[in-house]
């Protein structure tokens, strides 16, 4: 397998030339809203290249659409996300495409294709984009497949594996074509502890293996804090806290407190916004 | 489902489809005269051509002959002419030969009728784009009845 | 109270063009751009087994049963007046000019056009759309491309097979069955029946028929909500447009072919 230590290389040489800027992911001031909805305002927000940086935050404050964001599947108002140093609201649809084989994404349910086996799903951005011979293709799936246990699983549909199996299915896929960047979205969600324990071993490992980048989205504060090299916690359309793990414990700020400790009640209220209870029972009566 | 049974199933979909098309083609539609055989051209003059129609068959005795090509009104006579197309299997009409517009049953189509004339050495065989003297028109059956009623009186 | 029916007929029109913007733009997006053999054609050939193979079953039997009634009902009617030797051109003339391209394209977008919606739309709801944007692969041109041009390519070969069953079916009925001389069922059928005129004006219907299910069915997936009751919804809608648009443009290319 004279392929590994080649893909490595080239890998390194990358990395030299993107010494440059250590961001891999650079955004900056962006504003994004759907509708009249303003969900992000004015953001700032780096990835440092070879690092498990976690994004944090309560749900449905758009940690996916971060992620569509980065990927070029949406555009922002305002602002800009760089990439490697490039701007990707600002390329055109073929720059894209090229810039998204460098990416990869692993979607919360993993989007495996279903009418195809596992070992189609992981050769399937293979044999899209490059012209291997089969023999070849085969190897890497396998070697991928290894990689996250499921060698043995290749055959089987998307329809037969349990949740964490297909997630760790699609993580081989979303590693196929070794990209520099790899966004996870809400790994651990749903899962059980032991499928849970792979997941977190997976992510450090291949982080520390292929060298490449890794966002993970997620509000599991425990197995974050455990893997992350870089945390953001993001609520109310801006980054409310950053820095090391380490860092966000010692955090001064009550709302980043109350999520890192899961507390009902606090900065963020236990209450949606409504009238005052006692008036609104006075009403009713 | 492997590749190759696929192919075989969509491979046998087509090919039924093609001999659907043929049935279509060869045993249900007319496709004699469809202005691609072999045809060489006549014309004739009625004074009315009643519901005569581009593409009405031209019969010999029943035989379709040819196919009606055009109809087109003549600008200095107003009176119509008509384009006849006829297979050249059947190119030696005599000039003496009479055209007919006739109807298939009451309420029929209306088609022309050829009726070959006599040959005697004076008389020629029509050639492609003669003219047939001898015609006599359609029978209207509005006018039909005008005479009956008229007579009556 | 009128300005709010006002504002909303205006929000429902918006709604509606935006919709067909969305709609013109997949379609191009579809097909629009240089197919790759290589990649397009074992995809083309699985979708047509799906669309066309898999809707061969319905379209025989429908077409067998709608040529037998035909033969029947224009039979009892025909007898009345001893006419009865122009079963065939009514049979033939009904299937090749109406019956055939638009009960074709009525079966195939309940069978095949609602099950792309959902084929789609469930796709779009499991992220496996924007999976493979993510992968750097345009879902319309691997997803949508190869099941459009299938179902363009199936509908006419159906309507074809639907007539020529239809036709036998009529044949079975009238000929075997009430007594038509067998003769005149087909010579009275020949002198009717125009190759141009009626068979290949059959087949552009039903070209036409194609284009505009696989364009609605496709959109509808694409564009579906991404939720369980999106999808039932977008389905239904699937069935409900496409039929209508189909009965619409009938009536169009009816008058065109034969109206004037």
């Amino acid at each position: 397998m004279g392929i590994v230590p080649a893909l490595l290389n080239s890998r390194f040489i990358c990395n030299m030339e993107n010494t440059l800027s250590d961001f891999i992911v650079d955004i900056q001031n962006m504003s994004f809203s759907r509708g009249d909805n303003l969900i992000y305002d004015r953001m700032n927000m780096t990835v440092a290249q070879g690092k498990v940086t976690a994004i944090m935050g309560p749900s449905g404050i758009g940690k996916t659409t971060l992620l569509k964001l980065i990927g070029g599947q949406l555009k922002p108002d305002s602002g800009d996300i760089l990439f490697r140093g490039r701007s990707i609201p600002k390329m055109n649809r073929s720059e894209l495409y090229q810039t998204r084989k460098d990416m990869s994404m692993l979607f919360q349910s993993g989007a495996l294709f279903s009418e195809m086996s596992v070992f189609d799903n992981v050769a399937f951005p293979i044999r899209e984009h490059t012209k291997l011979p089969e023999s070849l293709i085969k190897i890497m799936v396998l070697m991928k497949l290894e990689a996250v246990g499921l060698r043995g699983a290749r055959d089987l549909m998307p329809a037969e594996l349990s949740g964490g199996m297909a997630r760790r299915a699609a993580l081989a896929r979303a590693i196929a074509l070794d990209p520099q960047l790899i966004m996870y979205d809400e790994p651990f969600a749903g899962q059980d502890p032991i499928s849970m324990g792979i997941v977190v071993k997976l992510i450090r490992a291949l982080n520390n293996a292929l060298g490449l980048t890794s966002v993970v989205v997620s509000h599991d504060v425990t197995e974050v804090m455990s893997i992350a090299d870089y945390v953001y916690v993001v609520a109310e359309k801006h980054v409310i806290g950053e820095g090391t793990p380490e860092q966000l414990r010692q955090h001064e700020s009550p709302l980043v407190q109350q999520f890192l400790k899961g507390e009902a009640d606090g900065a963020v209220p236990f209450h949606y916004k409504a009238a005052p209870y006692a008036d609104e029972l006075m009403e009713l009566l | 489902m492997s590749t190759r049974k696929i192919e075989i199933l969509v491979g046998l979909f087509v090919a039924i489809a093609v001999g659907a098309f043929l049935i279509l083609a060869l045993k249900v539609a007319n496709t004699g005269f469809a202005g691609s055989g072999d045809t060489y051209t006549l014309y004739a003059e009625f004074e009315n051509i009643g519901g005569l129609k581009a593409r009405s068959p031209i019969k010999v005795g029943g035989v379709v002959v040819g196919r009606v090509a055009a109809i087109e009104l003549d600008k200095n006579y107003y009176t119509p002419r008509v384009r006849l197309e006829i297979s050249r299997q059947y190119d030696n009409f005599p000039e003496t030969s009479s055209v007919v517009i006739l109807t298939s049953g009451l309420l029929g189509e209306q088609y022309l009728g050829i009726q070959p004339g006599f040959i005697d050495e004076t008389v020629h065989i029509l050639k492609d784009g003669d003219m047939i003297e001898d015609t006599r028109s359609a029978m209207v059956l509005e006018e039909l009845i005008g005479q009956f009623l008229f007579n009556r009186d | 109270m009128v300005l709010k029916q006002l504002q909303r007929m205006g929000a429902a029109t918006i709604h509606t063009i935006a919709g067909l913007g969305r709609a013109g733009l997949m379609l191009l997006g579809a097909i629009i751009g240089k197919p790759s053999f290589r990649k397009g054609a074992p995809l083309l050939l699985k979708q047509l087994y799906v669309v066309g193979v898999l809707s061969l079953l319905i379209i025989v039997v429908s077409g067998l049963f709608i040529g037998m009634v035909l033969a029947l009902q224009g039979y009892t009617v025909l007898v009345k007046f001893g006419a009865e030797q122009m079963l065939g051109p009514l049979v033939a003339l009904s299937l090749l000019r109406e019956l055939g391209p638009v009960v074709t394209a009525l079966l195939f977008a309940g069978r095949a056009g609602s099950a792309l919606t959902a084929e789609i739309g469930l796709m779009k709801a499991t992220e496996q759309l924007s999976s493979m944007e993510m992968m750097a692969v345009d879902p319309l041109r691997r997803i949508i491309a190869p099941r459009f041009w299938a179902g363009v390519i199936s509908m006419p070969l159906l309507a074809i097979i639907f007539t020529a069953v239809g036709i036998l079916g009529g044949h079975l009925v009238g000929v075997d069955w009430l007594g038509v001389d067998a003769g005149g069922y087909w010579s009275a059928m020949q002198a009717n029946v125009d190759l141009y005129q009626d068979v290949f004006n059959g087949i552009i219907k039903s070209i036409v028929f194609a284009f505009i299910v696989m364009w609605i069915a496709l959109h509808k997936g694409f564009d579906a909500i991404p939720t369980s009751e999106g999808i039932s919804r977008a389905t239904t809608e699937t069935v409900v447009t496409a039929s209508l648009a189909v009965l619409a443009f009938d009536f169009i290319l009816t008058a065109l072919m034969f109206g004037g």
